[in-house]
C-alpha cells in the first residue's frame, strides 16, 4: 500500500525532522519508489529463519564495570551550540 | 627525483625513508604542494600544513630515535568519517561543520603509531550515504580520469586523492560498497576486509552491521602493508574480532596456479555494460592463463541485496543520527521554538536530502507494525545470502567478477532518481551484508565516449582471508599496468 502525504507527516515527526508540505510531497514519490523496490524481498519464503543482525555472529561482549576514560570536559563541551558553566544549554522546558 | 615520489609504490618510499635519502617532512611537503596544485578536484574538506609538518618531523624524529617500520613517515590521508583530534570531523555534512572530536579514531590512531603521517580530512557523500559523492555538503568531488564524470561514493575523496596521487594512501568506508564503487571509477585499488577487522571506534556510525574501514591505495601490495597496521582488536568496539594481528603481505608472493576462481552468474546478467564486462572477462581470462581455474557459481538471492540493504541500512541509519539534536554538538537552528521544535528544525537544517531521505525509510520500518514485515524480513533474506556465500566458497577460493554495472556515469544523471542511484552498488552490496572481505582492482577502461573511464574487478574472499585475497589481486597486479596508470593531468 503506498503512503501518502500524511504518513510522511507522520514518520517525519517520529524522527524529529521538521519537514514542509513541499518536501514531504516530493519526498512521497521517492519513498514510494524505493518501498516498490522493496516490496521484491517481500515475496522470499523465510520461514524457520534466524534473522541475521550482523556478519559473525555471536554475542556481544561484556567489559569489566570500571572507568575507561577521563571526559575531556573542555574539549566536549567547545563543540556545544550553547553553553554555560560547564553545562548544555536548552530552551527552557519548565516555565 | 622528488617530481616521482607520487609515482613510487610504498616499499620503495619506505626503503628511500629508511636510507635516510629522504625526509618524512620532504615527502609531506611534496604532497601538500601536490594536494595546493590540485584543489580543483575538491578532494580535501580539511588541510592544515603546520599539523601535517609536526607529524612529519615526529615521525623523522622517532627514525634519529631508532625506531624504523614499513610506514614511518608515509603520508595518509582520511576519509572525513573518521574523527581526529587535529582536524575537523565533519561526515561532509553541514551538521557537524566545524566539529573538532576530543580523541582520534582507532584507525587514525594506530596508523598515526605505525608513523603515517596525515595529510588532512577528505570527502565524501554525506555520513557516507551516496554513490556518487554529489550528496557531500561541501560539493562533489571530480573524477581526475574525466571531471565530467563522478568519482563515486561515498568515499569519492578519497579514491580521487589516491588515483590524482595527491595522497598514496586514504582511509575509507565501505558500508555497501563505498570503497569498490569509487575504487573502480577512479581506477584504483579498494580494499574492504572482513567486517569486525579494523575497529568502528570513532567512525562516525552510519549503519553498524555494515560499515567497515578499509583503503584506497594504487596497489594490493601497499594495500597489505598498511592494512597490517589498521587492523586489530578493540575493546571499545563491541563487534571487534578478537584476533591475533596478522601480516597481510604474507601471501603476496603466492602464486595463483591452481587457484579456483568463483564466477558468480548472477553478476554477469542483464544490465551489465559490454564494455565493463569485456574488461571483467579479461581480467579472468589473464588468471586464467596464470593458472586459475574458473568455476561457475550461483549467488541466487544477490540481487535482492539492495531491497535488503535499504531496508537493514536506514534502519540502522535512522537510530544512529537520532544522537544529533543539536545539544550537545553539531547544528543548531538559530531560529526555533520550544526544545522539540528545536531538535526537529536543527536536524531539518543539518542533514542533507539523503540522510533525510534514509532516515524516513528507517523510522519507518522500524515503526509499530511494520518492523517484522520490513526489519526482521530484511535481516531473514540477508541471512540466505550470507549463506550462499558460504556454499559458493565451498567450491572456489576466490569469487570475481564485476564492481559495477558501468563505468563511472555523469554528474546529474542519477541525482534526481534515488533508486536508479541504489542500483549502482548491486554487486558491492552482498558482499557487505555477509561482511565477506572484498577488494576492487582495475582491470581496464569504458568504450567510446568512455575511453577515460576506468573499469573495476571485484575479488572477494571467505572471512578472514584478507592475506590470500591481496595475494590475488598483487599477482594480478604484476601481470597487468593498470594500476600504475596516472590521468594525464596528474601525472608530474
Amino acid at each position: 500500500m503506498p503512503l501518502r502525504p500524511e504518513d510522511v507527516q507522520r514518520i517525519a515527526h517520529l524522527a524529529r525532522l521538521a519537514i514542509t508540505e513541499e518536501e514531504a510531497e516530493r519526498t512521497l514519490g521517492q519513498l514510494n519508489d524505493i518501498f516498490g523496490m522493496i516490496e521484491r524481498m517481500r515475496a522470499v519464503d523465510t520461514e524457520g529463519v534466524l534473522p541475521m543482525s550482523h556478519p559473525l555472529g555471536g554475542a556481544q561482549r561484556l567489559r569489566a564495570d570500571a572507568v575507561t576514560e577521563i571526559p575531556d570536559r573542555e574539549r566536549n563541551l567547545a563543540n556545544a551550540p550553547a553553553q554555560q558553566d560547564g553545562l548544555f544549554l536548552v530552551p527552557r522546558v519548565l516555565e | 627525483m622528488s617530481d616521482a615520489l607520487h609515482q613510487m609504490p610504498l616499499a620503495a618510499l619506505a626503503k628511500q625513508l629508511a636510507a635516510r635519502e629522504l625526509s618524512a617532512v620532504e615527502l609531506a611537503q611534496h604532497f601538500l604542494g601536490r594536494i595546493e596544485r590540485h584543489r580543483g578536484l575538491n578532494a580535501f574538506l580539511d588541510i592544515r600544513p603546520e599539523v601535517t609538518l609536526a607529524q612529519a618531523r615526529e615521525a623523522d624524529a622517532r627514525r634519529s630515535r631508532g625506531e624504523s617500520g614499513p610506514l614511518l613517515g608515509i603520508p595518509v590521508a582520511h576519509k572525513d568519517i573518521f574523527v581526529t583530534r587535529d582536524f575537523a570531523s565533519t561526515a561532509a555534512s553541514r551538521m557537524l561543520e566545524g566539529y573538532m572530536s576530543p580523541f582520534d579514531a582507532t584507525v587514525v590512531e594506530r596508523l598515526a603509531k605505525a608513523g603515517m603521517v596525515t595529510l588532512g580530512k577528505v570527502n565524501c557523500d554525506e555520513f557516507a550515504m551516496g554513490s556518487s559523492n554529489e550528496n557531500s555538503a561541501y560539493g562533489p568531488v571530480l573524477n581526475p580520469w574525466d571531471t565530467s564524470a563522478v568519482p563515486g561514493g561515498s568515499s569519492g575523496g578519497s579514491s580521487a586523492a589516491v588515483a590524482a596521487r595527491i595522497a598514496p594512501v586514504a582511509t575509507a568506508t565501505d558500508t555497501g560498497g563505498s570503497i569498490r564503487e569509487p575504487a573502480a571509477f577512479c581506477g584504483i585499488t579498494g580494499t574492504k576486509p572482513t567486517y569486525g577487522r579494523p575497529s568502528r571506534w570513532g567512525m562516525i556510525a552510519f549503519a553498524s552491521s555494515l560499515d567497515t574501514a578499509g583503503l584506497m591505495t594504487v596497489s594490493a601490495e601497499d594495500a597489505a602493508w598498511v592494512l597490517s597496521a589498521m587492523c586489530g582488536f578493540d575493546p571499545n568496539d563491541s563487534t571487534s574480532v578478537d584476533r591475533p594481528e596478522e601480516d597481510f603481505t604474507r601471501d603476496l608472493a603466492r602464486p595463483v596456479a591452481g587457484l579456483r576462481i568463483g564466477v558468480p552468474k548472477e553478476f554477469f546478467a542483464a544490465g551489465l555494460q559490454p564494455d565493463v564486462e569485456r574488461a571483467v572477462r579479461g581480467a579472468l581470462e589473464t588468471y586464467r592463463s596464470m593458472g586459475a581455474t574458473l568455476v561457475d557459481i550461483s549467488l541466487p538471492n544477490a540481487e535482492l541485496g539492495i531491497p535488503v540493504y535499504y531496508v537493514v541500512a536506514p534502519a540502522e541509519c535512522s537510530s544512529n543520527l537520532s544522537r544529533f539534536d543539536g545539544v550537545r554538538y553539531g547544528h543548531r537552528a538559530k531560529e526555533h521554538g520550544d526544545l522539540a521544535d528545536m531538535i526537529k528544525r536543527s536536524r531539518a537544517e543539518g542533514f542533507g536530502a539523503e540522510p533525510k531521505r534514509r532516515i524516513l525509510i528507517g523510522t519507518y520500518v522500524l515503526s509499530h507494525g511494520y518492523y517484522d514485515a520490513y526489519y526482521i524480513k530484511a535481516q531473514q533474506v540477508r541471512r540466505l545470502i550470507a549463506d550462499e556465500f558460504q556454499r559458493a566458497f565451498a567450491q572456489c577460493d576466490v569469487i570475481a567478477g564485476p564492481v559495477t554495472t558501468s563505468v563511472a556515469f555523469g554528474f546529474g544523471e542519477k541525482a534526481d532518481d534515488p533508486v536508479s542511484m541504489y542500483m549502482a552498488d548491486l554487486y558491492t552490496i552482498p558482499g557487505s551484508l555477509a561482511g565477506v572481505p572484498s577488494m576492487s582492482i582495475p582491470c581496464g577502461f569504458g568504450d567510446g565516449a568512455n575511453a577515460s573511464r576506468p573499469v573495476g574487478l571485484q575479488l572477494m574472499s571467505n572471512y578472514f582471508d584478507e592475506a590470500r585475497l591481496l595475494g590475488v589481486a598483487h599477482q594480478y597486479q604484476l601481470a597487468t599496468d593498470w594500476h600504475r596508470r596516472v590521468p594525464a593531468a596528474c601525472a608530474d
